[in-house]
């Protein structure tokens, strides 16, 4: 099993903290799905930030903080050096925003950023599209995570581009991948584990739900199958029918 | 001297990082960075300011 800067992970969903209806319930949602990675940030202090990082610590999983909102390099860096103190942790989710409306990240300052970020000592997760060169561009940077994006942060729509997600996963085969963003159904999640994705990184799609709490459990499974399913080796899909029933024996009935 | 907190000028009596954290309330797990620079908590007390930095104080919230 790959890991993640030399940690293995419990459970391949990687759950965000924000937009639940409450407290309690970002909490049960952890409890039931049993995500094994939790994605947090920082933003001015109102008073609130202390209450919520004592009830992270308290559910015993990994933090990873992210650069969320970021436009450029400075501020991602700076962002992340402010980040590695509070949570006192070396992970950073790494993102760097260069589309108002699609989120899609600017990979030419990402790999800047990851590249200095690197040098600082962090283990960057950069949260990328699905170009195999930026990929490259990004590992060659010091990154040994990739987080491609299946579609735009919070629009649920999937796997945008299966066959680029499938290339990265080819091309990229010792490396651990994350689908990171775009899932909005458990079957999204599965869909990227069977493509042999080693986790799926997601928040709306189950901060949103109508009931998180079940939604979580219902993503946390299908990783799992997905997980499963890819390490079983599935049958290709063919054209034509092909009987399962065996054809020899069959009584002569007509 | 007035200094800008997390977007608000405040007049405040604090010389140093760790003094206007003091003086303004805030405690438990947070980062600084003054005029867009990180200052880590080892240095605030020797960080002075001046009139007119720009504090920022940040603290653990929600993320995706």
């Amino acid at each position: 099993m790959k890991t993640f800067y030399g940690t293995a992970l419990s459970n391949p969903l990687m759950l965000g903290t924000a937009q639940y209806p409450s407290p309690a319930i970002l909490e049960q949602a952890f409890r039931e799905s049993g995500a094994g990675v939790a994605t947090v940030s920082l933003r001015r202090e109102s008073g609130a930030g202390q209450t919520f990082w004592n009830m992270i610590r308290e559910l015993g999983v990994l933090i990873l903080p992210n650069t969320a909102g970021c436009h450029t390099v400075k501020e991602a860096v700076t962002t992340a050096h402010m980040a590695r103190e509070v949570f006192e942790t070396r992970w950073i989710k790494l993102e760097l925003i260069g589309h108002t409306d699609s989120l899609q990240p600017d990979v030419f300052q990402l790999v800047e950023a990851a590249r200095i970020l690197t040098e600082d000592g962090f283990q960057v997760f950069p949260y990328t599209t699905d170009d195999l060169i930026v990929g490259e561009r990004l590992l060659e940077a010091g990154c040994e995570v990739l987080m491609p994006w299946g579609a735009p942060i919070g629009s649920g729509r999937g796997l945008n581009n299966e066959y680029a997600l499938r290339a990265m996963r080819a091309e990229f085969s010792d490396i651990p991948l994350v689908v990171d963003a775009g899932i909005g159904l458990p079957s999204h999640a599965a869909h990227a584990m069977e493509l042999g994705y080693d986790a799926v990184l997601l928040n709306t799609a189950v901060a949103r739900a109508g009931d998180p709490v079940l939604m979580s459990k219902a993503m946390a499974q299908a990783t799992l199958a997905g997980q499963l399913a890819h390490q079983a080796d599935p049958i290709e899909a063919r054209d034509m029918a092909e009987p399962s029933t065996p054809v020899v024996g069959k009584a002569f009935l007509s | 001297m007035k200094i800008v907190i997390n977007g608000e000028t405040c007049d405040v009596r604090a010389e140093t990082l760790s003094e206007l954290l003091e003086e303004c309330g805030f405690s438990g797990r947070v980062a600084t960075a003054v005029n867009e620079n990180f200052v880590p908590s080892s240095l605030r007390i020797a960080h002075k300011l001046a009139e007119g930095d720009r504090v920022e104080v940040v603290a653990p919230m929600q993320g995706g």
